[in-house]
């Protein structure tokens, strides 16, 4: 088949998909809307493999590409529907193909008694059909086309149930807040359309001068700042994370495929996807490399404290993210890339694990009703313990490294500070307790269940998924084993990913010495046994000496409630935006409109009124009389001109 | 005769109508006529030229030859889509009021098609004077519809609308007459013609405002201000919406404030080029507290009705900023805008007045819930609150960006300020879904004696062709762009030397000469 043919089937198979289940959406049968919506998935899959493939072997071309038809068409602007597999898609269309499979798979059994399961499976295929455009769109315009796609079925899945308030209005908060963004990123389009002629990524990236723009006011810093301000939004990090864990509220799939594994990472992908540009700012650079740590910080500390299963693997989401962020921040693309894909493993894998636990505590999220699941849940409980694995950054599990990578470019790279290092390290010490601490509530120690509650383990259409994307959170780092690591295993494995990412993925120019293998390695075991201490005084804490953490957060109660409560970001966004702006559109509507402007209004017509006795009639409603007056008015301006 | 055709012929079935002798047959006889109508105007697909740059279908002859008055039709890329967004929206205007309007149906349907004459002559008019009877046509049969058939405060709500849109027509009364006169003193003969018009240079002072072009393009700009409506002369229309019956809101925002817009395109940029880009800065600045301020009041209204209003006045302030960016990108985001404007917000009237039939309330805050008790209402709902949000793949997004895009271009202070619009227009509207739609079910929702029924068949067809072009709008936009290029890159490109006939001669002799032989010894008499 041609690669034309195969886009097209790769891109409408979602979107019949949701059309077959968006027309009977008001159908019970979960079985079969699941089923359609899973084979459209996987065909996607399918035809993303079959044309990935052609980027190897013999006949290898860096990119396969399709074109539909002229878009849009004004003046210079000139959009095509236009689609392209190259070496960074690739990834992506694979994690996102496949892993959306396996939770459109995942869904069937956690949705089969749901009240309206074909229109989820109509919205999860949307959600697929708008991430392959944003994914594979060859310009930035197609790319913000699915941007702003699968913000839409972002809200609509966080509001699935919008019955619950609560739950419709965290999907109007993910909504809002992810506009914040978009703004940001129409205009970096802008920026990027009138500074280098064209919105196309590869004559974008062809257009790059190779000077760095030093300033923070050049066209080409301007651009990547608001790009950036977009990324912020749709992969939540500082300030505009606030909306993720919200978006917990959604179906814990939803979680996994669009708040966790894809969608939420569509602004690393992007900057990627950018990076020979975004490397000409490097002042922007260093912007996202701290906003990355930061929010790898903060939210991993927020992490600590929560008792939600969901908004722990939230606040993870967002920590991790930060982490993405930080590689990009000091030129790292690949790093990020490779973040990328084992966190979409691991924490697809932990996000359907807990929807799991929540499916079998018959909808329950407190970790403090859960302990010693492992007993019910075995399969679980042992993907779980992989995913758990993998995330702390244990070798040679794919977390490790992935994080390993990012750690080690944001010590050595001339974007890089050992601060941001230090930053990343801390994370991960947090990431470490707080991921020990969820598995130890939930699976390990003592069960706390309500004796009203019994759990059962899923049914293979759940587990299945679980398992392959527990294999995956295991092999999944093999492809990317740093060289100094390589160099002393058995059969010296080399780098394939950086082999894979080399050209279309560039590397800040490196100044002063090369950094040793043997530092790369001694800060490897810094940061891999700090994360196993932390881990380990997590299990002293919450299964050998369950009583601990009480009293030690009685010792730091003002900071504990400082975090438990997310630092008050959300309140003070209320109290200084939100409500200020309400008030002051009251405040607006009352003074400016009905108050001042018709009122100058009244003043006015009253002056004129006053003019004449004869104008009285102007307000009795007769309209035969203004049909006079608009004639008499005619009249006298004809006499006028023809005096 | 194709454009006096399609100009006269509603004013034709009007008069029919009125001979209907059975009450229960107008509404079908409206229905007919109005889609005859519209099947007439698609015959302009086949005679009219996308690549022409300046107008065609001329049809032209004497009127009042003393001054110069002519009877001028004709139609370019510009006005193209406004006309058959009018034709279109009326049959859809009348499908949706079948059982809300009901009494005086005859009178109504009358000043319908009355309304549809006025529209269709504004946007096909070359004549300034034409043009300005056609204008202020459209206020009798408006001024009914709210007056008759509208709310309780409708008096209150139809003066407003009456003294503020008639205040702004003086004006330009005033300024068309001085123009001719202008014209009368330099091109030797008095005329309104836009033809004649577009060749008078008119003298600008730069900085200050005692000049005839700066107060010439005051005049004209207060009248189309006012009916677009821009801030701060937009508090007419709220009132005016709300109090009017849905077909009214569905033609008052969906064509009429296209006539003021149109008339900043037509009239006010070619007239007054130094003018028009001396103050260009004054109406970016208004068109963008336009946007915010429409969306900010918009997003506190307790009633959806008026909710919708304000958002007209948030839309309509990116219109006003893509025109006078004067590119090619902002003036035809402009131009799409307008046609978006009307379908989305067209959509969303007939939607305010769907509901409104059921459960006689537009009060937000008594609803909630109606996700569930009215399944593909809310489907609908929801798609065209993404139209009007500009969401990607809808005709909104199109618009919206090139706006954007082309007020960037022009000035980028402006088109930072304006981009929050963007998101203000995301809180307001999804604030309202959210709480009409989401959430545990309100008083009017739940209430037992009066169970809502999801739409009938009839309000699926009223909906059908908005929600199709929404998504074709969005799909697919160079089906509409490429009938409007060519003549908005000629007024781009030309803005400063615009003509309406590319071909035909410039100097005004010789064009005085080829289509009015009368004016020129008449005006010589008039001196």
């Amino acid at each position: 088949m041609s690669n034309t043919v195969l886009f097209a089937i790769l891109l409408l198979a979602p979107l019949i998909g949701f059309l077959f289940n968006g027309l009977r959406w008001k159908s019970h049968n979960a079985y079969l809307a699941g089923t359609v919506a899973t084979v459209a998935a996987g065909i996607s899959f399918l035809c993303s493999v079959v044309l990935v493939s052609k980027l190897f072997g013999e006949g290898a071309v860096p990119a396969v590409s399709a074109k539909f038809y002229e878009w849009m068409a004004i003046g210079g602007f000139n959009v095509t529907a236009g689609f392209v597999i190259d070496h960074i898609s690739a990834i992506m269309v694979l994690v996102v193909t496949g892993v959306g499979t396996l939770i459109h798979l995942f869904s069937i059994g956690y949705m089969s008694h749901d009240e309206r399961p074909s229109k989820y499976f109509a919205y999860l295929n949307l959600f697929l059909f708008n991430m392959l455009l944003l994914i594979l769109g060859e310009n930035l315009l197609l790319m913000f086309v699915g941007w702003e796609g699968v913000g839409l079925c972002s809200y609509l899945l966080i509001g699935f149930w919008f019955s619950d308030s609560e739950k419709a209005a965290a999907g109007m908060k993910a909504f809002i807040t992810n506009r914040i963004g978009d703004a940001g990123f129409l205009l970096g389009i802008f920026t990027i359309f009138f500074l280098f002629g064209t919105v196309n990524f590869q004559e974008i990236i062809g257009r790059v001068s190779g000077v760095p723009d030093l300033t923070w006011t050049g066209p080409v810093t301007l651009a990547c700042l608001f790009l950036f301000i977009g990324a912020t939004g749709k992969s939540a990090q500082i300030p505009l994370y606030v909306w993720l864990p919200d978006a917990m509220a959604g179906p814990t799939p939803v979680s996994a495929l669009i708040h966790a594994a894809t969608m939420v990472t569509a602004g690393v992908y992007m900057i990627c996807r950018l990076n020979p540009l975004f490397l000409m700012a490097p002042n922007v650079l260093n912007v996202i490399a701290i906003i990355g740590a930061a929010t790898a910080v903060m939210a991993a500390t927020i992490g600590l404290t929560q008792w939600d299963i969901k908004k722990v693997l939230a606040y993870s989401t967002v920590s991790q993210l930060g982490y993405m962020f930080l590689a990009c921040g000091v030129g790292a693309f690949g790093a990020a890339m490779f973040h990328l894909m084992t966190h979409a493993f691991f924490k697809a894998l932990m996000f359907l694990g807990s929807g799991s636990v929540i499916h079998a505590m018959e909808g329950e999220q407190d970790i403090r009703k859960m302990g010693h699941l492992k007993k019910y849940l075995p399969i679980t409980h042992a993907t779980f313990f992989i995913g758990w694995v993998a995330i702390i950054g244990m070798p040679p599990f794919a977390g490790f490294f992935s994080k390993d990578e990012i750690l080690w470019k944001a010590f050595t790279s001339p974007h890089g500070h050992i601060l941001l290092w230090l930053a990343g390290v801390i994370g991960a010490v947090c990431t470490a307790f707080y991921m020990t601490r969820l598995m130890a509530l939930t699976f390990w120690g003592k069960s706390r269940v309500p004796e009203s509650v019994h759990p059962h383990e899923s049914p293979p259409s759940m587990s299945i998924p679980l398992i392959i994307l527990a294999v995956l959170s295991v092999v999944g780092g093999w492809i990317g084993i740093p060289h100094a690591l390589g160099a002393i295993l058995p059969g010296h494995p080399g780098n394939w990913l950086e082999h894979w990412l080399h050209g279309v993925i560039l590397e800040p120019a490196a100044h002063g010495a090369h950094p040793s293998a043997t530092l790369e390695l001694a800060l490897m075991g810094v940061s891999v046994s700090l994360a196993a201490l932390s881990a380990l005084l997590a299990y002293n804490f919450y299964v050998t000496n369950p009583e601990r953490p009480a009293q030690f957060v009685s010792k730091i109660r003002g900071l504990y409630e400082l975090v438990y409560n997310k630092y008050f970001v959300d309140e003070f966004y209320f109290a200084r935006i939100i409500n200020p702006l309400i008030d002051a559109s009251k405040g607006m509507w009352a003074y400016i409109d009905v108050n001042f402007i018709d009122k100058t209004t009244y003043a006015v017509s009253d002056v004129v009124r006053g003019m004449g006795s004869a104008a009285k009639s102007f307000q009795n409603g007769n309209l035969q009389q203004y049909a006079m007056y608009i004639a008499l008015g005619v009249a006298v301006t004809m006499f006028l001109i023809l005096r | 005769m194709l454009l006096s055709l399609i100009t006269f012929l509603p004013l034709v079935f009007a008069l029919l109508i009125c001979l209907v002798p059975k009450d229960s047959w107008i509404r079908p006889v409206a229905l007919v006529l109005a889609l005859v109508e519209f099947a007439v105007s698609l015959y302009l697909f086949k005679v009219f030229d996308p690549a022409a740059p300046g107008v065609q279908l001329i049809e032209r002859m004497a009127w009042v030859p003393e001054a110069g008055i002519t009877y001028f039709m004709a139609i370019d890329g510009i006005s193209f889509w406004l006309v058959l967004l009018t034709t279109l929206l009326t049959p859809i205007a009348i499908l949706g009021s079948w059982t809300s309007i009901d009494n005086r149906i005859k009178g109504f349907h009358a000043a319908v098609f009355v309304l549809q004459t006025s529209m269709i002559g504004s946007f096909l008019a070359m004549d300034a004077i034409l043009f300005y009877v056609f204008f202020e046509l459209s206020l009798v049969p408006m001024y009914f519809m709210v007056g008759i058939w509208g709310g309780t405060r409708r008096i209150y709500a139809t003066m407003k609308f009456f003294i503020y849109t008639m205040a702004g027509s003086l004006m330009m009364l005033l300024a068309i007459i001085y123009l001719m006169f202008t014209a009368r003193d330099t091109l030797g003969m008095m005329t309104a013609s836009l033809l004649d018009l577009y060749t008078l240079k008119i003298p600008f002072v730069a900085g200050s405002f005692l000049n005839p072009q700066t107060l010439l393009f005051f005049a004209f700009s207060l009248a189309f201000a006012i009916k677009v409506p821009m801030f701060p002369v937009h508090t007419w229309l709220p009132d005016a919406h709300v109090e009017a019956p849905t077909p009214g809101s569905v033609i008052l925002a969906g064509v009429m404030l296209k006539m003021g817009s149109y008339g900043f395109l037509r009239f006010v940029l070619p007239l007054f080029p130094e003018a028009a880009e001396y103050y260009a800065w004054v109406f970016l600045f208004l068109g963008v507290v336009g946007i915010i301020y429409g969306a900010l009041v918009a997003m506190i209204q307790p009633d959806i009705k008026k909710l919708v209003a304000y958002s007209s006045v948030s839309h309509m302030g990116y219109v006003m900023i893509g025109l006078f960016a004067m590119n090619m990108y902002g003036v035809t985001g402009s131009v799409y805008q307008m046609l978006n404007h009307g379908v989305s917000t067209g959509a969303l009237f007939l939607l305010v007045g769907m509901i409104y039939e059921r459960t006689h309330s537009r009060e937000i805050s008594k609803y909630g819930g109606l996700a569930k008790a009215m399944p593909i209402y809310t489907i609908l709902f929801i798609i065209v609150t993404m139209s009007s949000i500009a969401v990607p793949m809808t005709n909104g997004f199109i618009g919206e960006f090139m706006i954007l895009m082309g007020t960037f271009e022009a000035s980028r202070p402006f088109a930072i300020a304006a981009v929050t619009g963007v998101v203000l227009g995301a809180v307001y509207m999804l604030w309202m879904v959210k709480r009409v739609f989401f959430g545990p079910e309100g008083e009017l929702v739940k209430d037992e004696h009066h169970p809502l029924h999801d739409l009938s068949v009839r309000e699926l067809v009223v909906m059908a062709p908005l929600i199709v072009l929404i998504f074709w709008m969005g799909l697919f936009p160079n089906h509409f762009l490429n009938y409007s290029k060519a003549s908005i890159a000629n007024f781009v490109e030309n803005r400063d030397n615009y003509r309406l006939v590319l071909d035909a001669p410039a100097t005004s002799e010789k064009s005085a000469a080829t289509f009015d032989v009368k004016s020129d010894s008449v005006a010589k008499a008039g001196q």
